[in-house]
């Protein structure tokens, strides 16, 4: 049973705003599928008593003093970007309408 | 050959204190090797020759003034694409990030500039480490200085054949699910994962925030302990770092290379060994046993029943941890921008077409299946199971743990495959990262050292630890080495077939 179809990839594509071409998305579908009916083995063992665990090392929030500390100067974290205009980042519009 | 390529980082800080040896000398001879062999090997993204030899006449002209340097200085070293280098290009394999001059350091590269290590270039990779063989970088295969036809093992080929090929004597790898110790183990180098928040991750381009360890990348166990030193130990701008101080990595491996194990308690896993392990890596690993036996360890099998679950687990906990990292490739603040070739410019159809564009099949493939995972409806069937195995696998660990000092494995399933033998199947791609990935899970640090050969390809033994135990690894690790070289009569890559030389 196909737990992926293309459909379903091109709506995960969409959410996670990458392009596929038409063969991605077939190709993509096929693999996917494989993949998802490999790890969902993983539901029969998790059972209903055993905790979750996000993260290797058991750590409670970690502050620092509330002290001011230099930033990256702004002309370098500008440098690399595609687009600047009067010293911040030149984004595309944002909303389709006006 | 020159003999310097072919000393260790340990003979080559020996040679540089006593003033045998200059560090341009040392760092000229690695960048006229990887001008020789490259072109074949291809282990190296970008070379920084200008910025190598400043450092090494910095470090010379320091020496010679009589300060007092730190024990590597001099000692040049390759760095994988991942960790970002102030002013070197930094890409991770990646097209979305080609051209990329990141405006800071990572903190473990602070450290090797801090310590006078020249960096000699930036190594090439699996884009953003998401593979097992190198072949899913942008930028073209590297090839294992071995067998040039096959892989060099991934994500990290590229710092592993770097070392092998004698481009570097030392590299830094990063290990999310296997990408410092598989690669070692099919090029017969030495690799460690440490203790997951035992060196800073603060300047890595982050995959899996909970998996991702950086580490040293080396020939001997000696040196990698040395190396990882150098990186190590807590930093204050990664919030997950630890903040105990490193046991002594060096001196363990010095005690290590004694040769005597009496009394330490060596746990063979039973469940990453049999049944899908080649039969030569299988019978490198008994010989191994038999070294460890003679050297006085107790071995014992010890049972770790949810590792077998580990893999399923990791593909998808890494996606979908992957698939939120990645979010800030969006095209707006640095790296490559696309923009839709018909229709409104609109910011989220120049994300869709910029990331359509930057990210290569694997790369897709992992964020479209952690966006699944993450998804509404199968987040508790998907991600919140694979949390609960991540306990079970943690669990296993910690019992096993109970009655043994060190647990070991064959490192990878095989040795080296042809260039493209697994390319099309991603499901038997995974499955090269079966023994490594129970480790990441858990957080405890793990080592891969050479073992000996099968039909002329290397096979990597690996040792496991508590966490914060990392010691523990080198003098095992150190223990077995001199057992083999001493089998071998010399390194296991005195063996390797000689690389062409182009002028």
């Amino acid at each position: 049973m196909s737990t992926i179809s293309r459909e379903e990839v091109a709506r995960l594509a969409g959410l996670a705003r990458i392009d596929l071409t038409d063969a991605e998305l077939t190709r993509l579908a096929g693999e996917l599928d494989v993949i998802v009916q490999a790890v969902a083995t993983v539901s029969a063992v998790a059972t209903d008593d055993v905790p979750a665990t996000s993260h290797p090392m058991p750590l409670s929030n970690v502050l620092r003093e509330d002290e001011a500390s230099e930033p990256l100067p702004v002309l370098d974290a500008l440098a690399a970007a595609p687009a600047t205009e009067g010293g911040r980042f030149a984004v595309p519009q944002i909303l389709e309408e006006d | 050959m020159s003999d310097l390529i072919r000393r260790s980082a340990a003979d080559l800080a020996t040679a540089l204190q006593s003033g045998e040896v200059s560090s341009v000398e040392v760092t000229q001879a690695h960048l006229d090797r990887i001008a020789a062999v490259d072109g074949a090997v291809h282990a190296f993204l970008h070379i920084c020759t200008d910025e190598a030899l400043a450092t090494a006449r910095d470090i010379d002209a320091r020496r010679s003034a009589g300060e007092e340097l730190h024990p590597l200085a001099g000692v040049p070293i390759a760095v994988k694409d991942v960790v970002v280098t102030k002013g070197i290009p930094s890409t991770a394999g990646s097209k979305i990030l080609q051209g990329w001059i990141p405006p800071y350091d990572a903190t473990l590269v602070e450290r090797l500039k801090a310590a006078g290590m020249p960096i000699l270039g930036k190594t090439n990779m699996d884009e953003f480490a998401m593979g097992s063989s190198t072949e899913h970088s942008a930028y073209g295969n590297t090839h294992n200085p071995w067998d040039l036809d096959r892989i060099p093992g991934g994500s990290g080929g590229g710092s592993a054949a770097a070392v092998a090929a004698f481009e570097a004597p030392l590299a830094i790898g990063t290990d999310t699910g296997g990408s410092i110790r598989q690669p070692a183990a099919v090029t017969g180098t030495v690799g460690t994962k440490p203790t997951y928040g035992g060196v800073s991750r603060y300047g890595l381009i982050a995959l899996a925030s909970s998996l991702d360890q950086a580490g040293p990348v080396s020939r001997t166990v000696l040196d990698a302990a040395l190396l990882h030193e150098v990186i190590g130990g807590h930093d204050p701008r990664d919030s997950t770092s630890l903040t105990d101080p490193l046991p002594d990595l060096v001196g363990a491996a010095r005690l290590g290379a004694t040769g005597d194990l009496t009394g330490v308690r060596v746990g063979v896993v039973h469940e990453l060994n049999g049944e899908g392990y080649q039969a030569g890596v299988r019978a490198r690993f008994e010989e191994a046993l038999d070294l460890l036996r003679g050297a006085g360890a107790e071995v014992v099998e010890v049972g770790c029943p949810h590792f077998v679950h580990a893999l399923a687990a990791y593909y998808l906990i890494l996606p979908s941890e992957a698939s939120s990292n990645l979010a800030r490739f969006d095209g707006m603040r640095y790296g490559l921008r696309v923009e839709p070739s018909d229709g409104p410019v609109t910011a989220e159809r120049v994300m869709g077409a910029t990331r359509g564009a930057g990210f290569g099949d694997e790369v897709k493939r992992r964020i479209i299946l952690g966006t699944y995972a993450l998804s509404a409806g199968y987040y508790d069937a998907y991600y919140g199971s694979a949390q609960k195995v991540r306990t079970l696998v943690q669990r296993d660990f910690a019992a096993a743990f109970d009655q043994a000092d060190v647990l070991v494995s064959p490192t990878a399933p095989t040795t080296a495959f042809k260039l493209g033998e697994k390319l099309d199947d991603p499901m038997a791609m995974y499955l090269n990262d079966v023994a490594t990935i129970p480790a990441n899970l858990a957080g405890v640090p793990g080592l891969s050292l050479p073992s000996g050969l099968d039909q002329g390809l290397p096979v990597g033994f690996q040792v496991l630890a508590p966490a914060r135990a990392d010691d523990r690894l080198y003098r095992v690790g150190a223990a077995l080495e001199m057992l083999l070289e001493q089998q071998w009569g010399g390194p296991l890559l005195a063996q390797a077939p000689e690389l062409e030389v182009t002028a």
